[in-house]
């Protein structure tokens, strides 16, 4: 009997919630901590496996969400151990294969991981399969033992009765001869043993500090060869001819091809070192007439004017530009702003790579820190030409994305997947992005401008606010247009001011499109990136105006009878009150706040600056979040934590600029990120509630930036429109 | 060239063109992968490792400049400084993406093996050549000082 063939009769399928679940007996065990292992055994049927248990009683899990450093692999686990009552030093984890149906994200229909929504699809589902296997474990103890259910616990993966006892591996086999519950009953909070426990270790914690953790920068394979692509400098532009003569003399250089798309030529060679040194030899000639021509300066200078004509879009229904202008015509003060945010990259640590491998069956392997396989998965298949089922993803660790990883096209998997088949589709191909490859390769957080008007009334509140958004559209002309684009309105455009959570009388929003061929995608935060800083900055600008204190002035515009509204006011307060707003600072210090709602999330930061010889310090962030029930507080915090560095590391000194239509930025030095002198103490507070989880990758990033500006502009009285920080004179220490 | 470089306590001979950097020995020719390339401009700290105990960037270095040292890489890490350094990473669960951390983990065992009781500044200063993109610098500095207390007791 083949390893197989046993387990295929210990499998049951049953539907639950939607899903069909099954428990497995994988007589390998899993037994290895490193998900790349593990991931070898990764089981071959067609069902649908969220929970595994071995022999040894080594619970594996299937994580239908990657592993970006935003803490899945510990999240989605807890969900199933809460259930199961399983013993948290003894679960095992997996990536899932690509499997559209079985493994699709709730929220979005598609396999993928985005918009902070892993924790919130998975809540429920996560959650009924660890119940599931537990009920099932206990029936097999009952019947075994002669006792009813009802006398049998569970805990720490130990089943007990009085006194005999067993692991869960001594309990499987006969556990999957019974039929699944369909709705087994889910615990209540207060019977929550790991959700909402600030002492669990991270799933990734021992192979991602003993270098054993695999990312697919590491994969080798044999027989492989190294690709780099030379790409068109400029965006949009198309290849002529080249000449690799110079790189014939390079050591391990081996061919270099056009690529079919013609906007690159694909180096190859026996390394890593060598395909990068064979393709500095190599000399292209461009043509460039229907590329962007243009510099940055130009182009935001265009942005800006753009914004003086009237919006081509109105994103709110309620009001419009008219409309608002005649409240704002005649309020007796008027704030006005022209504000500039400048493209950025993502630039995660690990550059972006994909290994292509050929297998002799005809089966190809993509090797990926793949963010969305439903979309590599049919785009690889499309691009070979074979049927998806001859395609295997195999998932790693992620060095970062923050948005990077998931573009429409799958670009880098789809660059890797035309260099093996331009190779003769018979040796694997890793295709390797280098950092200079990252900050040119476009995918930016896009430009953007925005206008704000605001009209103030005699008694310092909000008449009107008027606000016009000019910027590229991330989505139009991708897959995702239809679900997010509506009435010509790309929601990601206006996210987080269009639908503000302030009660602000006559709020307009108008969208006007830039078009390039600069291409652009969401950055961690996405819409909200732009939105937050212009929506925060400015009501410290109005507040200013009304001669008002910054906090009061925002919880005048959510009411508690709103809930939505309610909740950003709690976290206003919390964070308020932790960072003692009110307590007066040494000379040269000053505390600015920001808050924003993203993805479900509220979160509030005040951050406290010093100024010395004009050079200014972050000394202290607090921060505040009200994200529904906190699954792993440790997690969550080290998402704020994170997201507020990105976001300020962003905001003080990043930037990516054209000249000529060429980026000028190279590698590290001139895109800086932050460092570890750059940040003081940061503190999160989390909000108790028993709401629906909701997400924290990204809700950390929106207020970061805007709180500290609006530290600054405390201290200076100097409005801060232009981004980042450094553009408007601004040092820092 | 053909040369020998020690690694992790071994001779290693590799055969390579004579400018490539350590970093492409010690990932593509030896298939030590904890090592990480993130920038190639010694930017970045990913692709840390100790030459005769001090963290040096890998990318920027020679490998007929270190034929002669002894080089570690976090796979090669051993003593009492490294435990307390990747046991207080697992303590307060450091790690995110993971992909800097053994170039955090080199520099910080660097760091203790010369400064027993780093400040706040000490910390700074040897650690702000290593970049992290998920921001992980707050539990980073903690987790020196945590090493440095468990060192000390």
């Amino acid at each position: 009997m083949t390893i197989q063939t046993s387990r295929r009769n210990l499998l049951k399928g049953v539907a639950t919630t939607g899903t069909a679940l099954f428990i497995g007996y994988n007589t390998n065990g899993i037994l290895s901590h490193t998900i790349a292992n593990a991931a070898e055994k990764s089981d071959l049927t067609p069902l649908n496996p969220f929970v595994k248990i071995a022999t040894d009683g080594t619970v594996t899990i299937i994580l239908k969400h990657f592993e970006m450093g935003q803490g899945t692999t510990t999240g989605l686990t807890t969900l199933v151990a809460e259930e199961l009552d399983a013993d948290w030093d003894k679960i095992a984890i997996e990536f899932a294969p690509a499997d559209h149906e079985k493994y699709k994200n709730l929220a979005f229909g598609a396999q993928g991981t985005g918009g902070s929504t892993a924790i919130a699809n998975s809540y429920i589902q996560y959650r009924t399969a660890g119940a599931a296997v537990r009920a099932l474990l206990v029936q097999a103890a009952a019947a075994k033992w002669g006792l009813k259910p009802k006398d049998i616990s569970v805990e720490k993966g130990m089943v007990r009765a009085g006194d005999k006892s067993a692991h869960f591996g001594e309990l499987i086999a006969d556990a999957a001869k019974l039929p699944l519950p369909e709705k087994p009953t889910l615990k209540t909070a207060d019977q929550f043993n790991l959700i909402g426990k600030t002492e669990l270790s991270r799933k990734d914690n021992i192979d991602k500090t003993d270098g054993t953790a695999l990312f697919a920068m590491d994969v080798k394979v044999p027989d492989m060869v190294y690709a780099v692509i030379l790409r068109s400098p400029r965006f949009g532009g198309t290849l002529l001819s080249f000449e690799t003569e110079k790189a014939r003399k390079i050591s391990g250089f081996l061919n270099a091809k056009a690529m079919p798309t013609k906007d690159g030529i694909a180096v190859y060679a026996t390394s890593t070192w060598a395909a990068i040194s064979a393709r500095k030899a190599i000399e292209a000639k461009w043509d460039n007439s229907k590329a962007e021509n243009r510099s940055t300066k130009e182009i935001g200078k265009t942005h800006l004017e753009t914004l003086k004509k009237a919006p081509a879009l109105q994103a709110r229904k309620d009001n419009d530009f008219e409309k608002t202008n005649t409240a704002i015509t005649s309020a007796p003060k008027k704030v006005k702003a022209e504000f500039l945010l400048p493209y950025l990259a993502h630039a995660p640590m690990e550059p972006l790579n994909c290994v292509i491998e050929p297998h002799d069956d005809g089966k190809i392997t993509v090797h990926d820190g793949c963010q969305f396989p439903g979309l590599v998965h049919p785009t690889i298949a499309k691009i070979l030409g074979i049927q998806r089922d001859k395609v295997k993803i195999k998932t790693y660790y992620a060095g970062g994305s923050f948005g990077r990883r998931a573009t429409a096209k799958s670009d880098y998997a789809t660059e890797a997947a035309l260099a093996f088949k331009l190779l003769g589709g018979k040796k694997a191909v890793k295709l390797v992005w280098t950092r200079e490859d990252d900050l040119a390769g476009g995918y930016f957080r896009p430009m953007a401008a925005h206008s704000v008007k605001i009209g103030l009334t005699d008694k310092g509140e909000i008449s009107g606010w008027n606000h016009h958004v000019v910027s590229q559209s991330i989505v139009k002309g991708t897959p995702f247009e239809k679900a997010l684009v509506k009435d010509g309105v790309d929601h990601t455009s206006i996210e987080g001011i269009a639908d503000a959570e302030y009660e602000i009388p006559a709020l307009s929003v108008g969208l006007t499109d830039w078009v390039s061929p600069v291409p652009v995608l969401w950055w961690r935060s996405v819409g909200h990136s732009h939105t937050a800083y212009v929506k925060e900055v400015s009501m410290d600008l109005a507040a200013k105006a009304a001669e008002k204190d910054p906090v009061q002035f925002r919880l005048n515009y959510l009411k508690s009878e709103n809930k939505d509204q309610k909740r950003l006011a709690g976290v206003i307060k919390l964070t308020a009150e932790k960072a003692e707003w009110s307590k007066p600072l040494p000379k040269g210090w000053a505390r600015g706040i920001a808050a924003h709602k993203s993805f479900g999330s509220y979160v509030a930061q005040v951050i406290e600056i010093s100024s010395k010889d004009g050079d200014i310090k972050i000394e202290r962030v607090v921060c505040a979040v009200d994200c529904g029930v906190a699954v792993n507080p440790d997690v969550i915090k080290a998402q704020m934590e994170g997201g507020i560095g990105f976001g300020l590391g962003a905001i003080m000194r990043n930037q990516i600029t054209l000249n000529d239509g060429l980026v000028e930025q190279e590698n590290f030095p001139d895109y800086e990120p932050l460092r570890i002198n750059d940040i003081g103490k940061i503190e999160v507070h989390i909000t108790p509630s028993v709401e629906a989880p909701t997400g924290v990758g990204e809700p950390g990033v929106p207020p970061a930036g805007p709180a500290l500006a609006n530290a600054i502009m405390a201290l200076t009285g100097k409005p801060l429109l232009k981004l980042p920080l450094n553009e408007n004179g601004v040092d820092f220490a | 060239m053909s040369v020998t470089l020690n690694i992790n306590g071994e001779d290693k001979k590799v055969d390579v063109p004579e400018d490539t950097p350590l970093l492409w020995v010690i990932r593509d020719e030896l298939n030590l992968t904890g090592t990480k390339f993130g920038c190639g401009v010694a930017a970045c700290g990913a692709c840390t490792v100790h030459i005769d105990g001090k963290p040096v960037r890998s990318c920027q270095t020679n490998i007929q400049d270190v034929e002669k040292s002894k080089i570690t890489t976090i796979e090669g890490l051993s003593g009492k400084v490294s435990k307390a350094v990747q046991d207080a990473w697992r303590d307060l669960n450091v790690v995110q993406c993971g992909y800097c951390q053994s170039g955090q983990i080199m520099s910080a065992v660097g760091l203790l093996s010369e400064n027993t009781k780093p400040t706040d500044q000490d910390i700074d200063t040897a650690m702000q050549g290593n970049a992290c993109r998920c921001a992980t610098y707050q539990r980073i500095r903690a987790a020196i000082h945590l090493a440095a207390s468990k060192l000390e007791a």
